[in-house]
């Protein structure tokens, strides 16, 4: 019934903030002024520039085997900060000080006999990354998904939306890991090839096992945003501004990307946000499994999943890493968590 | 919104009910048929060759083609598919090749750890989250509400693994030799007897019941408690507390949130002034007429936390030493045995879906403001 050719000039169909400062402008200061926003924002700014600066910040290089390198380096030495020594002898203290002969390593020396802070440093660009992608990747798809799927209704609606039914029946991490068997065994097909050769190319990840887990891990949390695109669009359709572009006959991509859209982001934004959080959780829980990053790859959860036979004889091996990834989802959780109260009205007042 | 839901809620005798549970039944059916086809099609695709990898060094052409005729391996895709649904309605789901058993058995043995760790830690974690979301909420601001709220932010981020770790060290390298050590692996200790449940109700293999009889039986703290052997009771318990902890918390965090975050807005209502006008006391307000209607949020979030906790089974079994469903799914993966994976996902995805409508249902009996159909 929209079919006829647009006669009317395009109008700007973006509902104008009532403020003069902007709609984004007032999120950012109620993110600001929230405790969880706060300290969400340190969390990520700081394990942002821990990746950035990886390289200058690393003591040693992630992935070189300090065998021969360092004549005192032994396997699963726990860690050894000389400075240290000077302190009193407290617990915590107590476990970085030791023989000022032995080589420094700040976090210890791992089964392998690399440096294990160094490799917690190049950690945070694997995890980071992967959850950026994962999120970017899950996000498009799934609004994509959701808001035909709410705009167009009918039988498409019911197709997509039982399609998602189906995704969201599996548990997900067991899904992810059913995936990413039948990804790696699909890998002769010149199809994935492609896809490995070209994700490689553009994410800049050589392990072939992380790309199918992401690729896996994006895959099962696409329905997530498209029930919410889906929900959100539902019921922005019938709102009075979007009946309006409809009269003056703007085309149906214009509607949904301009009219339906930009006022449907707010909760996806924050789903997104969380949804980092859980991406990071779900490829290292991959990993630890041993179905995601392979060795050598400085991966949190394949860091845990190769030593956590070793956690009664070698605890800075498990902890260190497990402390690098509560750090990082829990900043995506209190932005998150900020977010979601900054941009929802009613909760202003909480 | 500040209207009276103290309807009494009535269970039977609600044509409207009916006929969304019905509805509801009958929408699942096409997304059980896709879960089959996904289960079928991932299987498949699978890395290798099963032949390959079951017989090794043996394999050759006619082994080959022998096992494949035996497993109906060398039927076309389609046709393998059309037996395979015709199987599974019969409640045949096939023979792994790796334990050469039926799969149902494999079932029988492997799915009541697992319903037992996530019924251990859904205990858990409604337990304690509704009491903190309680405390938290009665008392806003106070110690124990900042301590919950941090306590539970943080615990929403911890994951299983680290976790199950770090509680695996704490409870028995740590605390070992004293009252509060536990153990951190394998569900009972070794030497203990498990009396077997079939035998004890009289059933003999081959009698229809002998399978129930045997996977409640598997399910260790319901045997001890038929039983009434109090060594194996305690036993099961001490070694079921570390991983169904470590499973808990996220769901707890969820919980212990959505209570209270539900319960303040409850208490804000008209209705529950109107309450503690007419001169009710405080205990009354409180749970008969603000908590009944501010738990209904916390059953959405226990219905969501399901597919997380079998999720987390998998990864807390791989740490305890639990051979359960992850457990199992986790070695056929690795061994391409077809028949297990696909049989141990659909009854998970099965499990998952029923559990959802049931919540889904439980929520409309109890919120009679939810339109129907």
């Amino acid at each position: 019934m929209l079919s006829q050719p647009r006669t009317v000039a395009p109008v700007d169909l973006v509902v104008p903030a009532r403020r003069s400062r902007g709609l984004w402008y007032e999120t950012a200061h109620a993110l600001l002024r929230r405790r969880s926003g706060q300290i969400g924002l340190i969390l990520i700014g700081f394990l942002v520039l821990v990746a950035i600066f990886a390289p200058q910040l690393a003591t040693h290089d992630p992935l070189q085997v300090l065998i021969d390198v360092e004549p005192n380096a032994r396997r699963r030495t726990p860690p050894c900060i000389h400075a240290a020594n000077n302190l009193p002898a407290w617990p915590l203290i107590r476990s970085f000080q030791c023989d000022p002969t032995m080589p420094q390593h700040l976090f210890g020396i791992d089964g392998n006999v690399r440096d294990l802070y160094s490799r917690v440093l190049y950690g945070a660009r694997v995890s980071l990354r992967v959850g950026f992608y994962v999120v970017f990747v899950a996000l498009v798809s799934g609004t994509l998904i959701g808001s035909i799927s709410g705009y167009v209704g009918g039988r498409v609606d019911n197709i997509l939306m039982r399609l998602m039914d189906i995704v969201l029946a599996f548990p997900s991490l067991i899904l992810a890991i059913a995936i990413n068997s039948a990804l790696l065994q699909a890998l002769d097909t010149s199809l994935l090839k492609a896809i490995i050769v070209g994700l490689r190319q553009v994410l800049g990840f050589e392990d072939v096992g992380l790309l199918t887990a992401l690729m896996a891990v994006s895959l099962v949390s696409i329905p997530t945003f498209a029930r919410l695109a889906r929900a959100s669009v539902l019921s922005i359709k019938e709102q009075e501004y979007v009946m309006a572009a409809r009269a003056l006959g703007a085309s149906h991509s214009r509607i949904l990307l301009r009219a339906i859209l930009p006022n449907a982001m707010a909760p996806l934004i924050v789903a997104a946000t969380l949804g980092v959080a859980s991406a990071i959780l779900d490829t290292a829980a991959l990993s630890f499994l041993g179905l995601g990053a392979r060795p050598p790859t400085p991966e949190w959860g394949a860091m845990i999943g190769a030593e956590r036979n070793q956690m009664f004889t070698a605890p800075h091996l498990i902890i260190f890493p497990g402390l690098a990834i509560i750090l990082t989802v829990l900043g995506f959780n209190l932005l998150g968590d900020g977010l979601r109260d900054a941009l929802d009205p009613r909760m202003k007042n909480r | 919104m500040g209207r009276s839901t103290l309807r009494p809620i009535v269970l039977f005798g609600r044509p409207r009910m009916t006929k969304y549970i019905i509805q509801r039944l009958i929408a699942a059916i096409p997304v059980l048929i896709g879960i089959l086809f996904v289960t079928f099609t991932l299987a498949r695709l699978l890395p290798g060759d099963p032949c390959v990898a079951m017989l090794g060094e043996k394999a050759n052409e006619v082994t080959c083609a022998a096992f494949n005729a035996r497993y109906g391996l060398d039927k076309p895709i389609p046709t393998q598919f059309a037996i395979y649904f015709r199987d599974v309605l019969r409640g045949d789901l096939g023979d792994s090749f790796r334990y050469g058993r039926p799969v149902t058995d494999l079932i029988i043995e492997r799915l009541p750890v697992t319903i037992e760790l996530a019924l251990a830690a859904m205990f858990l974690s409604v337990l304690f989250g509704v009491t903190l979301g309680i405390i938290s909420a009665r008392k806003q601001n106070s110690f124990v509400d900042v301590a919950t709220m941090v306590g539970a932010t943080i615990g929403f981020s911890v994951p299983v693994f680290v976790l199950g770790l770090f509680l695996a060290y704490v409870f028995a390298i740590v605390l070992k030799d004293t009252p509060f050590s536990l153990p951190p692996s394998g569900r009972l200790s070794p030497g203990m007897a498990v009396p077997s449940l079939p035998a004890t109700l009289g059933l003999e293999k081959g009698d229809r019941l002998y399978g129930v009889a045997s996977f409640l039986g598997n399910l260790y703290l319901l045997n001890a408690i038929v039983h009434g052997d109090m060594a194996l009771f305690k036993d099961a318990v001490r070694h079921l507390t570390l991983p169904a902890l470590a499973l808990s918390t996220i769901p707890m965090s969820l919980i212990a949130r959505m209570t209270r975050s539900s319960l303040l807005e409850v208490i804000s209502q008209d209705y529950v002034r109107t309450a503690r006008a007419k001169g009710l006391a405080e205990q009354a307000v409180l749970f008969r007429h603000a908590l009944r209607n501010a738990l209904l949020p916390v059953v959405t979030v226990i219905g969501l936390s399901l597919g997380f906790l079998l999720s987390g089974a998998v990864l807390t079994e791989t740490i305890f030493g639990f051979s359960g469903v992850g457990r199992i799914l986790y070695d056929s993966i690795t061994s391409r045995d077809y028949a297990p994976i696909q049989g141990f996902t659909l009854i998970t995805a099965i499990g998952f879906l029923f559990l959802n409508l049931v919540v889904d249902i439980l929520y409309g009996f109890l919120d009679p403001r939810i339109r129907l159909g």
